[in-house]
Order: C-alpha cells, then sequence, then structure tokens
C-alpha cells in the first residue's frame, strides 16, 4: 500500500447451501447436470406457480447466522425486480430490509475482528452464456440460458468496511469459507462458484477521514485473485485521486489474465430494483427453541478446532510457527479427528500432525474417509520403531489408496519387517569396514564432521539394506560403537 | 423514487423506463393522471387513524410455511424447451442482452 492511504474494504459472500433442493420448490440443486433438466413451473416463474420456504435450507442459513454471531431475527422476503434472462420471472425473491442474520462478527486466526452486518437468505440464478468470439456479454450475438441453477438456494453474506488489507481479506475469506464449511452448510468450492466474493474498496488519506468513494469489484475466482484485484484497485483509486481527478462509484470486472479492473457500469446508471414484500411468501420468524435446536446441532467452528489441535502441545511448551501452520492446514481439511484420534491414543502429537498435515493431507479427502483406528495403528508402528519413517509413509499412501485396512499387514505385504537388531549390527559392521579413514575421522571429528559422517554411513547402510533399516537405529548404532 | 404531493409526468416516465415501456408524449400525458387518480384513492388509507394499529408484512397472520426438503418431479426438458421461441444446445435462446448483469 502507498505510503500515506489507507485502504477500506468490505466483502460481499455470496454462498450456495448444499441442500437436496432448491430454496422454493423441489427441484434438485446439483451442480454440473445436463442444462434445464432439474427445472419446474416455479423456477421457470410459470404464471400460477407459487413459491414455498425450504425448511432445511432456512436451518442452514440459521446455522451460518449462528457461527458468525449474529442475531437471528424475523425476517421477510421481497422481490427485487430487474430485466435480466437469468431469472425467468423477472425478479429475484430475497431478504431486504428484515434479514434473517444480523450484527454478528468473525474472528480472524490472528484476533481482528470483521463485523457481520447481515447474512440473508435468496435464490441464485440461472447461467447464461454469452455467443460471440469474447465469451463475454459485449459484443455477442446472443445468449444462452441454463435454469437448473436458477431458484438454489444462497446466503449472501456481508461484511462491515472493517477490512484494512489484502492480506486481511484474504484472511477472512480463508475463515469464512472454512466455517462455512464446519457449519455443513456449504462446500466452500470457489472453482465451482459455490462460494462467490464480491469486494468494495476504497481509500482515503488516514483513519480520520470519512470513507473514499467506492467501487465494487466482480468476478473474483480464488483467495489470491481477490488479494491482486484489491491492491491493484486501491492503487487505481490513489491514482486517480493524486492526478486530480475523482473516484466514481461503479461495478468493476476482475481481469484475472490482464491483472486488472475494467469498468462495468456507474451507479448513476445503477438498477432501481422496486423491492417490494413478495406476496406469495410468509415471514419468517424463527422461535427460541428452533433457534436454540439450530444452534445445539452445530459441529465446533475452526477457531475451536485450532485450539484444540494446540492444546494437544500443551505440555511440550506450545506449537512452533511451522506447526501452527499445519494446525491450519489440518484444519482447514477437516483433518483434525485424525490428529486428535492419534493423540488420545498415546502418539506424538507432533508425529499425529505431521504424519495428517504433510502426507494425509496430499489425498485429503481419502483421508477424509480414512478409519482413524488404522491410522493410529500405523503410527503406533512407526512410533515403535517397526517401520521406519520412510516405510510409514508408503504404506499411509496405500491405506489412502485403498481407502483403509490393517497397516500390519500392508507392511507385511511389503516385505517391510522391521530389521532384527542383528542384521542392522552386519550392515553397520560392514560400512565400517569399507570404509576404516571415515570411521576413524567419526571416532575423532568435531561436531560438525560427525553429522556429516552419520550421514554417510546411513546413506551405506540404507543403500545396502535397501532402505530398510531405521536410519535413527543407524546413528544409535554408530555412537554406541563409538563408546 | 420519491412520493411528492402529487405524481409527476417525470415519476411516471421513470417508472415507465423501468418497466420497459416505450411511452409518446400523449401516453405519458394520460398514464399520468389516470395513475396520479390510483394513488389518490389509495390515499383514503391515510385519512385512517391507524397509530394503534401495528404494521404487518402480510395480510395473513401466518408465518413459516415450510417444506421438507424433498426432492420432487422436475419438468421434462424436451416439453419445456418444445414451448421457448428459441433453443440451442439445450439451452433457452435469448436475444442480445443490453447491459450487464445486475
Amino acid at each position: 500500500m502507498k505510503d500515506g492511504w489507507v485502504m477500506v474494504i468490505g466483502l460481499e459472500v455470496h454462498c450456495e447451501l448444499k441442500t437436496a433442493t432448491k430454496l422454493f420448490c423441489g427441484c434438485p440443486n446439483l451442480f454440473g447436470d445436463e442444462p434445464n433438466t432439474n427445472i419446474c413451473p416455479v423456477c421457470l416463474g410459470l404464471p400460477g406457480s407459487l413459491p414455498v420456504l425450504n425448511e432445511r435450507a432456512v436451518e442452514m442459513a440459521m446455522a451460518i447466522g449462528t457461527a458468525l454471531n449474529c442475531e437471528i431475527r424475523p425476517s421477510t422476503f421481497h422481490r427485487k425486480n430487474y430485466f435480466y434472462p437469468d431469472q425467468a420471472k423477472d425478479y429475484q425473491i430475497s431478504q431486504y430490509d428484515e434479514p434473517l442474520n444480523a450484527n454478528g462478527y468473525l474472528v480472524l486466526p490472528d484476533g481482528f475482528r470483521v463485523g457481520i452486518e447481515r447474512a440473508h437468505m435468496e435464490e441464485d440464478t440461472g447461467k447464461t452464456s454469452h455467443a460471440g468470439t469474447s465469451g463475454r456479454i459485449h459484443g455477442a450475438d446472443y445468449s444462452l440460458v441454463d435454469y437448473n441453477r436458477s431458484g438454489v438456494p444462497l446466503v449472501e453474506i456481508v461484511s462491515g468496511p472493517d477490512m484494512r488489507t489484502g492480506e486481511q481479506a484474504r484472511a477472512y475469506v480463508t475463515e469464512l469459507r472454512a466455517i462455512l464449511v464446519a457449519t455443513g452448510a456449504s462446500d466452500g468450492k470457489m472453482e465451482e462458484g459455490s462460494m462467490r466474493v464480491d469486494a468494495n474498496v476504497s481509500v482515503r488519506r488516514s483513519e480520520d477521514e470519512p470513507f473514499g468513494t467506492r467501487c465494487e469489484i466482480k468476478n473474483l475466482n480464488s483467495v489470491r485473485s481477490l488479494g491482486r484485484a484489491i491492491e491493484y484497485e486501491a492503487e487505481r483509486q490513489i491514482a486517480l485521486i493524486e492526478s486530480g481527478e475523482s473516484v466514481v462509484q461503479q461495478t468493476r470486472h476482475w481481469d484475472e489474465d490482464a491483472g486488472r479492473t475494467s469498468a462495468l457500469r456507474s451507479k448513476e446508471e445503477a438498477y432501481d430494483y422496486r423491492y417490494f414484500l413478495e406476496p406469495d411468501l410468509v415471514p419468517l420468524v424463527p422461535d427460541a427453541e428452533w433457534i436454540d435446536r439450530v444452534a445445539s446441532s452445530l459441529d465446533p467452528m475452526p477457531a475451536a478446532r485450532r485450539a484444540a489441535l494446540v492444546d494437544l502441545f500443551a505440555t511440550d511448551g506450545g506449537v512452533s510457527d511451522a506447526q501452527q501452520d499445519l494446525v491450519t492446514t489440518v484444519v482447514d481439511l477437516s483433518l483434525d479427528p485424525l490428529v486428535i484420534a492419534a493423540a488420545s491414543a498415546g502418539v506424538a502429537p507432533s508425529l499425529a500432525l505431521a504424519r495428517t498435515a504433510n502426507e494425509a493431507a496430499k489425498s485429503a479427502e481419502a483421508a477424509g474417509r480414512l478409519d482413524p483406528a488404522s491410522f493410529v495403528a500405523l503410527l503406533a508402528l512407526e512410533e515403535s520403531g517397526a517401520l521406519t519413517a520412510t516405510q510409514a509413509k508408503t504404506v499411509l499412501a496405500e491405506l489412502l489408496e485403498a481407502g483403509g485396512g490393517d497397516p500390519a499387514a500392508i507392511a507385511k505385504a511389503r516385505g517391510f519387517e522391521a530389521m532384527s537388531t542383528d542384521s542392522l549390527a552386519a550392515a553397520v559392521s560392514e560400512a565400517i569396514d569399507a570404509h576404516p579413514d571415515e570411521w576413524s575421522r567419526f571416532c575423532q571429528g568435531d561436531e560438525k564432521d560427525e553429522k556429516k559422517l552419520t550421514g554417510f554411513f546411513t546413506g551405506l547402510v540404507m543403500k545396502a539394506t535397501k532402505g530398510q533399516a531405521d536410519g535413527k537405529a543407524v546413528a544409535a548404532e554408530l555412537q554406541r560403537r563409538r563408546g | 423514487m420519491s412520493t411528492p404531493e402529487r405524481l409527476s409526468r417525470d415519476d411516471v416516465a421513470h417508472v415507465a423506463a423501468l418497466a420497459r415501456l416505450e411511452l409518446t408524449e400523449e401516453e405519458l400525458e394520460r398514464y399520468t393522471g389516470q395513475l396520479a387518480q390510483v394513488l389518490e384513492h389509495a390515499k383514503d388509507v391515510s385519512s385512517l387513524d391507524l397509530s394503534g394499529v401495528a404494521p404487518t408484512a402480510h395480510a395473513m397472520a401466518v408465518v413459516n410455511v415450510l417444506r421438507p426438503d424433498e426432492v420432487r418431479p422436475t419438468l421434462d426438458r424436451a416439453e419445456v424447451l418444445a414451448e421457448a421461441p428459441e433453443v440451442e444446445s439445450d439451452r433457452f435462446r435469448v436475444p442480445r442482452i443490453l447491459g450487464e448483469a445486475p
């Protein structure tokens, strides 16, 4: 950020809910189906059809509100009127002045608190594709519409203008995504569009000044493009102001390839949506009992789960920075139950965390389905020395590929029998006899030399035993012989 | 839109534009009068003393009408698309869109 300037960021996140059906009709809510197969009179807006609210969608929206510390309030639905073929009925049913969730907050991992102004329910639109050379709307000869997505339940989460850096915006989206996934309401897939982010960006010279004129950036398809787009946009606005011009309030499109934003429309031509109460829907008024029931069915949120993992290290003096990153990775991938299971079975937390974050995470989906018992059994084999680290990783990969199994049996089938002490000793003797000079240097050597030579001898033994020897055991044997 | 004492010609032109209606000068004139009359009529309600009446969102005193999240039959695509003015690649083909998505 340029010196002498402060950027102000607010984010609007649309999140598709993982219900079985759409918000107001019983059509399947599925991504990637053949076009126009999940449609009915309601989501096509045919005359005489009537919307009926999906109970599960309401509960998911309430779960999101609860997880974001919102007040859950009596709410109503409105029609947002506009002419655009992505809604067959020429309006979108949304919540306007009485949203279901309001006045919440989200705490970033570093403790920074971002206000949540509201998290309201609305229906998604159909998908338009523009025929023509550009693939974009300008210059298209005509457009094609698929209404499968029309009516899919959404929750729109609007943050306060609280963030000040691209990094905070990225952290907010990352944490929000983790929370949405933890509520079970969303799969949080930005690339499939089930989570869509718009950013409001403005700049000013200091925190004491009123907010500057803002621009809204659309088409942010990843956390990375969010950060890039925000930073580009702030620079653009600063350059405008410094050259004596002023920022025009407008919606801008992020072009990932070009790395820049361009104007879509300015607010002078902003839509007048003529909101009015949806006459076909009655108010949604959750009572305290319902709100409590939804709240008590929520699984622990990512922040609490990260804290639970960190707690495992309390007696070892806490986690290192590197381990803190592994903790974040493990919770983001919802693999923390593996670490917890292993640690409660007596496996060292550092080993459980490392194997989960570094190995299991490579096949996160398979790891999520893995029976924690076989993961624990594997780590126990490694800890006891029956398997070397390399062997344990190989067995884990096979466990994940096969979707489970007995680690001991897999190890045996691969010939990963632990080397007997005798054969290890024989292999070490052989290496020493073949390299007497190195051995005597090892015996007298300084610390640095010793480290290098330990590696040298371990390498020889590994080669001779085709990787079956345990590196730690070889090092111990070398130390023992030196006396 | 503001709510002035009397509906203006500009208000009607604005509403017509939002509804994508192209009105002639003469129509604008006529509808301004007619719409103003409708609003006058609705104004009768404001003459009532409603100070003790809580605002209601709906005519019916019913809330929380919900359905279970269960899949219901969808329409047959061929049947639906047969009714569309134009179809391409199993999608509704619509004329060139002027302006961006809202």
